[in-house]
């Protein structure tokens, strides 16, 4: 069952995602950087709620009157700062609840990103938790709602000696004392979820926390248009426990569990978020991944370049003292954080194709397809290949199959990621196998189901990252294509324009 | 796709995304109480009576204790459970046992019961037993009282009068 709804949420993003590769191209696509857009809605939250800090007052009478400054008085900044706060905590917990459900459907939740899954649980009630707290400071007729059902749910835990709800039966039993705590608390719990978000993106590298530029700058100037469009108000004046609320305009994003009180009971809400919260905190191990072969690192061939510690996504790598040569680094892997990708294995100075040795090993091998399997495949594919135009596609395992291009034109080799390809590979295939044209795909740019393995790949093709590729092979004969799942007909029209292209390079 | 389709794409896909945050952030609206309908709200914190006498301690358990805990006299530290009932128009509500807080059973009673009612004139009865069980309801309280629409009533104990008051 799992599966099946794993399935149709990849299936679901699939097609959506598409939709937005063509409008904001694929490393802008917002769903690429789900994570990234969150850590930025928050640095708004942090700053906008600065600003709202300021002239707020701490109070329950005052608060109230506070915001209501700030709101019309001062629409102009304090008004739009009150409705950006708003509406980028709801833009939070949105890129926050679509960054979980695209994780679990690509599947990036099991095996080595456990921690990376189960840090994130935390997070979420975090968010609700410093969400939900901040309605109850502005003091009105949701507040009042939020308090008293909050009370409500909370008291069902038998962790107070008195009622919490007994701070709100009516107008007298609310205390200025009570209403500094939440202040606090609205600080406190905020700075928590930061210290959990830091943690979150701990064991990957070079974790993305900012989004592009462009994006950062549409999402902003998108928020500022629908805080003046429709600002943030207030809600039944200023909250009077004599007086039940009857009607509320809930923020769902932040609420949508709270009619469930009514409905329902505490109890039974606990039942159902403590059960999410379990169900989620176990999932990477509903069933245990299968654990792939890790890298290996062969001593007498390391010699302590760094290049695989700079470009593993995950930090699996770490350097040492030589085991061998004195004087140099060796590189160890950590095995329960590596993740099999081989991005590692392109790295390596060690990972050339021409190098004469009979037993071809890498300094940083994968068992699962080493280096000499990997020159072994490219031989024989190249072999296969006959007609005036042959093309060598190297592809990506998480990416579109590109075992179903061949032709007897078009040879393909896919591998656990298109990072895992050393560029030595391109230079030996039209050296030595005299391919034509060497055709390079993998998954959506920013999108890579490793992380870094597109980017680094590019980079490498470069000339801007290590090991890279040779100058004699010409760029016209080298075509990079990065693409989404449902892209196969797009992948087969760029084949097919490459060999076009090779032909007419060939009659020049 | 050309660069005028994509920025229209983006704008369309902007629009849709704060439209959808602006919208749902206030929208639509929960209706919790029907036009018609009041609350009670029946709480309070009572320290019920402790479980057994103050006793006089002997010469010998004087002794045998650290000299600065030498009190003559010593009461147990837990307390009876508190009982109580409330009735509205006779009809019975609620009726619980609340034990003492505490690990040692030695603090307050509490509770907190909201009631959603159709506003009108009702007769208010709440009871409350401290002390033996067998002893029945020690305190009674009684009162009619006219609810207006989305009125909010509480009825707390307040331990001056030793009763139950309607705030």
């Amino acid at each position: 069952m799992l599966t099946v709804l794993q399935h149709g949420l990849r299936r679901l993003f699939d097609l959506t995602e598409n939709g937005f590769n063509r409008a904001f191209g694929q490393t802008g696509n917002p769903f690429h950087q789900l994570g990234a857009l969150s850590f930025y809605f928050f640095w708004l939250i942090i700053i906008s709620g600065l600003y709202l800090y300021i002239f707020f007052e701490t109070s329950a009478i005052a608060a109230y009157e506070s915001v209501e400054y700030l709101t019309h008085d001062q629409w102009y900044l304090g008004g739009v700062m009150r409705s950006l706060h708003r509406y980028a905590s709801d833009a939070f917990v949105v890129t926050m609840t679509l960054h979980l459900f695209r994780e679990f459907a690509y599947g990036r939740y099991r095996g080595f990103r456990w921690f990376s899954w189960v840090s994130g649980v935390p997070l979420l009630w975090l968010a609700f938790a410093s969400g939900i707290g901040g309605y109850w400071l502005v003091w009105d007729g949701l507040a009042q709602y939020i308090a008293v059902a909050t009370a409500e749910w909370l008291d069902w835990l038998p962790i107070f000696t008195t009622p919490m709800a007994r701070n709100f039966l009516n107008q007298t039993y609310l205390s200025d004392r009570f209403f500094s705590l939440l202040i606090f608390l609205h600080i406190a719990i905020p700075l928590i979820l930061l210290l959990g978000m830091w943690i979150h993106i701990q064991r990957i590298t070079l974790a993305r926390t900012n989004p592009s530029r462009t994006l950062a700058v549409g999402m902003l100037c998108a928020l500022l248009a629908v805080s003046l469009i429709r600002p943030a108000m207030s809600q039944g004046g200023p909250a009077n426990l004599d007086i039940a609320v009857s009607v509320v305009n809930l923020d769902w994003f932040y609420l949508l569990t709270f009619p469930l009180l009514d409905i329902w009971s505490a109890g039974g809400l606990w039942m159902l978020l403590g059960g999410l919260t379990l169900v989620l905190t176990v999932l990477p191990w509903l069933p245990p991944a299968k654990s792939e072969p890790v890298a290996v690192v062969d001593p007498d061939n390391c010699n302590g370049c760094r290049r695989c510690f700079a470009d593993c996504p995950f930090e699996a790598i770490v350097m040492q003292p030589h085991s061998k040569r004195p004087g140099i680094e060796e590189a160890v892997v950590d095995q329960s954080l590596c993740a099999s990708c081989g991005i590692c294995t392109g790295s390596c100075p060690a990972s050339t194709p021409f190098r004469s040795v009979e037993d071809l090993v890498s300094g940083i091998d994968m068992p699962q397809l080493q280096i000499k399997e990997l020159r072994l495949q490219t031989k024989a594919a190249l072999k296969r290949l006959n007609g005036d135009v042959r093309i060598m596609v190297y592809g990506c395992d998480h990416a579109i199959d590109v075992g179903a291009l061949q032709d007897s034109g078009v040879a393909a080799l896919s591998l656990p990621c298109i990072g895992m390809l050393p560029p030595s590979f391109i230079d030996y295939a039209m050296q030595e196998g005299r391919a034509d044209g060497i055709f390079i795909t993998g998954c959506a740019g920013g999108d890579c189901h490793f992380r870094h393995g597109n980017t680094w790949m590019e980079q490498r093709l470069h000339g801007q990252r290590e090991p890279i590729l040779r100058a004699r092979v010409a760029s016209e004969q080298v075509r990079v294509f990065w693409t989404g799942l449902l892209q196969k007909k797009k992948l087969l029209q760029k084949i097919q324009n490459f060999r076009s292209r090779l032909k007419r390079i060939d009659h020049d | 796709m050309t660069r005028l389709w994509k920025i229209a794409g983006q704008v369309a896909a902007y629009t849709v995304f704060v439209a959808m945050i602006g919208y749902f952030s206030a929208s639509p609206a929960y209706v919790r109480l029907a036009p018609d309908q009041a609350v009670i709200k029946l709480s309070f914190s009572h320290a019920g009576q402790p479980i057994g006498a103050c006793r006089e301690r002997s010469d010998e358990e004087l002794e045998k204790l650290a000299p600065n805990m030498r009190e003559r006299i010593v009461c147990p530290r837990e307390r009876h459970a508190v009982r109580v009932e409330l009735r509205l128009d006779g009809k019975l509500m609620y009726q619980q046992t609340l034990p003492p807080a505490g690990l040692s059973r030695d603090s307050a009673s509490s509770a907190y019961k909201r009631f959603t009612v159709k506003a009108g004139r009702y007769l208010l009865k709440v009871q409350l037993g401290d002390g033996s069980p067998d002893k029945g309801y020690t305190s009674t309280f009684e009162q009619v009282v006219q609810l207006k629409p989305a009125q909010v009533v509480v009825i707390d104990f307040d331990e001056g009068v030793n009763n139950f008051v309607v705030k």
